[in-house]
């Protein structure tokens, strides 16, 4: 049974309320002479939200915030840019695939995080070493579900339109183009998340901005709180993106069947 | 009877003088598989359609009828003889002719409109000049109201209306229809078949229509042709059907005259399909 919106809301605020005062109480109510959760360690929902609103007030955070969203921006553009490339050559040219083939698949199973600091000897500290760990997770993503595309285009609607008179041009902007598209379009929220997870890991590994550098910085200081209050703000950023993410996949893919696109 | 008197104003719809539209000559398909011996799909056969003819191809499930008009539409190579269009050797895709195709054909990612303007686009038509004649196609086939809906949002009856809008559109000489209305209901099998006449009506192509649908068949056509069960099909039959025109697909199985047909092509096809489910059905 499909619970009333309402009741869903009040539940949902329920399960925030619950975890809020289990945390609070164990940090502050000592239970037989000890803390359940002692502040050193867990601080207090209360601190926590009041350092947010001190990032906020004071201006510090919207440097950080545009940096990370930059870096997470530019990974995304450039990745998917290349994996559409790429992934449209592969599938159109099936003996460059078998020859890329092993490479492709050995680039693919390392963890991209130990290329991080190669990354951020070749280009430095500033965002382009992010932003090309967050290339390497997105163009995998996308290079996938574009090569996936064009070779999964139905062989009905292909002969449909070579009887159509389609020359290859025109299959390529009528058929293939979109079909590619639309897998890419599909991966989307994937691929923007680990663009975003490439920047942060980025900053946290080395970096002077960002909101990975504010999180590794409270934690080199022992700021509980600090590290608490990043995560929150960068949770928050990533609801806000995803989002935006949605509202822009919902009008590039009205054609798409709503159970469809539902399933991705 | 009406039916009775219907007869005798029989027209003949394509007159034997009439040039040839389609004409195959000791066509025959095969099919490689890996590891297998070669599958012989369709014996050598011959097949000549003339202008203005409506001829259906009817036979048993898997019997090489489709694999026959991609033969047609240029989307198959035979394994021998010839494809002949108007004349001339076919080469590659046939561009003469339009194929309507069984499955769903129509691009998922543009409107019932865009499906059909494209078809006009490529030929270099102007995209506002398309668009008002892709409309009015639309009006034809029934879904004027449609335009702006892509086709998941169709149903399958309209999706066909618009795979044959998309096909006529570009005025084909040549009609190839692979059980086009398959996969619909009854109900609507006979609104799309009415729809088909009255459409042909107005310029009538050369049409080949395959189906398995005998009824369909007789129908709609100036000539049944019966196709053996495979592998090795072959034409067994080649019947005129001497209905009056303009027909509607319902009212005409009310006909005498489509009775008389109907069992004196029956019984030839009935040994066929008894051929192909004969060792299913013996053992």
């Amino acid at each position: 049974m499909k619970l009333h919106p309402v009741k869903l809301l009040f539940l949902q605020l329920l399960v925030a309320v619950v975890a809020l005062a289990i945390w609070q109480v164990g940090a502050t109510v000592p239970i037989g002479g000890k803390y359940l959760l002692p502040e050193f360690f867990f601080s207090k929902p209360g601190d926590v939200l009041t350092r947010v609103y001190t990032l906020f007030a004071t201006g510090v955070i919207w440097k950080h915030l545009w940096i990370t969203l930059t870096e997470t921006v530019l990974a995304f553009l450039i990745g998917s840019i290349a994996g559409v490339v790429f992934g449209f050559w592969f599938a159109r040219q099936p003996n460059v695939a078998a020859v890329f083939d092993p490479y492709v698949k050995m680039f693919n199973a390392l963890p991209r995080v130990v290329l991080a600091p190669i990354f951020m000897l070749w280009l430095g500290l500033g965002i382009w070493s992010k932003v090309a760990l967050g290339v390497t997770l997105v163009f995998f993503i996308v290079f996938f579900n574009v090569y996936q595309g064009v070779k999964e285009v139905s062989p009905v609607v292909l002969a449909n339109a070579r009887m159509m008179g389609m020359n290859e041009r025109q299959l390529f902007r009528n058929v293939y183009w979109p079909s590619a598209l639309s897998w890419m379009f599909s991966s989307l929220h994937t691929a923007v998340g680990f663009a975003l997870v490439g920047a942060v890991v980025g900053e946290y590994l080395g970096s002077s901005a960002g909101l990975g550098y504010l999180i590794h910085q409270a934690e080199g200081v022992f700021d509980v709180t600090g590290v608490f209050a990043g995560m929150v703000i960068l949770a928050a950023f990533v609801l806000v993106i995803d989002w935006g993410v949605t509202r822009i996949e919902r009008r590039l893919l009205v054609w798409r069947p709503q159970s469809a696109s539902g399933q991705n | 009877m009406e039916a009775a008197l219907r007869r005798p104003v029989v027209q003949e719809a394509a007159s034997d003088a009439a040039p040839m539209a389609v004409a195959l000559d000791d066509v025959s398909i095969s099919f490689a598989m890996k590891g297998q011996p070669v599958y012989k799909a369709v014996a050598p056969t011959s097949l000549h359609v003339r202008e203005g003819e409506f001829v259906a191809i009817v036979g048993p499930t898997g019997c090489g009828k489709s694999t026959l008009l991609n033969a047609t539409a240029g989307l198959l190579a035979p394994a021998s003889g010839t494809v002949t269009v108007f004349g001339a050797p076919l080469n590659g895709l046939n561009a003469q002719a339009g194929y309507l195709f069984q499955q769903d054909a129509l691009m998922p990612w543009k409107t019932a409109l865009d499906n059909i303007a494209i078809a006009l686009e490529i030929g270099g038509t102007r995209r506002a000049d398309a668009l008002v004649e892709a409309q009015e196609w639309l009006k034809k086939v029934g879904l004027g109201r449609f335009g702006d809906r892509y086709p998941h949002q169709l149903s399958g009856g309209q999706r066909k209306r618009v795979g044959l809008a998309q096909v006529l559109v570009r005025h084909p000489k040549i009609l190839l229809m692979d059980e086009p209305f398959g996969p619909l209901d009854a109900q609507t099998r006979q609104i799309m078949g009415t729809l088909l006449l009255r459409l042909w009506a107005q310029d009538r192509k050369a049409v080949l229509f395959v189906t398995h649908d005998l009824e369909e068949a007789i129908a709609l056509s100036d000539r049944v042709v019966i196709m053996s069960a495979g592998p090795e099909a072959r034409i067994i039959g080649d019947f005129p059907i001497d209905l009056a025109r303009p027909r509607d697909t319902a009212d005409i199985r009310l006909d005498p005259r489509f009775h008389e047909l109907h069992r004196q092509i029956w019984n030839q096809l009935k040994a066929e399909v008894a051929k192909t489910y004969g060792e299913d059905l013996a053992s």
